[in-house]
């Protein structure tokens, strides 16, 4: 599955944040970590922030902290906040044919398979059975 | 706390009681037949002797080509002592008596709409296995 480098990123800062919630960590050490810009990722933290997942961060240097319930958040909780949802993309040429419908039922399967994993797996298992 | 051992006959009315509670349809036929010898079938039982869960399953080999596993058939957990590990406390008992009969992976199905029990599943460890569920509704 093919998730936007916002949407991985996303998943990289709040797992790392997640392993120890008394921790904090900056923009600047986290986006060192995983090899990108402090400005990606600073504005990352801001979506996460905004849900409600990390507290924190004041500038480059301001200390980020895991916020959020590790047994209750799941994968799609963060990827929804960067993805648009499942099945919701708009109408394509060629879907009210016979062909295009009967592609459209084998695409919305594989995302209900998605949806469903990403559904299934909370930070908590995450960081407990790392698959 | 509570305690796991194996389902007994005089189990059944509260283990079906307790199925049809969850999902709406009495089935005490096929409880019954999950006390065949060939079955694990186990309760968690609280200290006061209510039924607080109970998890069924079997060892199979070879069935839809893959060698030996244990197989979870179905677990309920009575919601007013959810979140309190009756659930893995259940998974784990049997998963003692499937290696102890030999199988070194469990194996189970489940309804890719309900996120609980696969979020429960997930929790205790297990991954997406070698095989997709295919069915067809017949003419």
């Amino acid at each position: 599955m093919k998730l936007q480098t916002g949407t991985r990123l996303g998943l990289y800062a709040t797992l790392e944040l997640a392993r120890d919630p008394d921790r904090t960590l900056s923009a600047a050490d986290l986006a060192e970590r995983f090899g990108v810009s402090t400005h990606h990722l600073a504005k990352v933290l801001r979506t996460l922030a905004g849900a409600g997942l990390v507290q924190g961060g004041r500038g480059a240097a301001g200390g980020y902290r895991f916020t959020g319930n590790r047994r209750r958040t799941t994968l799609m909780d963060i990827v929804a906040l960067f993805e648009p949802a499942p099945g919701s993309r708009g109408k394509e040429p060629g879907e009210e044919t016979e062909i295009g419908g009967a592609l459209q039922r084998v695409l919305a399967e594989i995302d209900e398979i998605a949806e469903a994993t990403l559904r299934s797996v909370s930070l908590e298992t995450m960081l407990k059975h790392p698959m | 706390m509570v305690a796991i051992r194996p389902a007994q006959a005089s189990d059944l009315p509260a283990i079906s009681a307790l199925d049809a509670r969850l999902t709406g349809v009495r089935k005490p036929r096929y409880w019954k037949d999950m006390l065949g010898p060939e079955r694990d079938f186990l309760v968690a039982e609280t200290d006061k002797g209510a039924l607080a869960g109970f998890i069924a399953g079997e060892v199979r080999a070879w069935e839809f080509g893959q060698p030996a596993a244990g197989w979870v058939f179905a677990i309920q957990v009575d919601p007013k002592t959810r979140l309190k590990g009756v659930g893995s406390a259940l998974f784990a008992a049997l998963a003692v008596r499937f290696k102890a009969q030999g199988v070194t992976r469990v194996r189970t199905l489940v309804d890719r709409k309900d996120h609980l029990i696969l979020s429960f599943f997930r929790a205790q460890g297990m991954v997406a296995g070698p095989s997709l569920q295919l069915d067809k509704e017949l003419p």
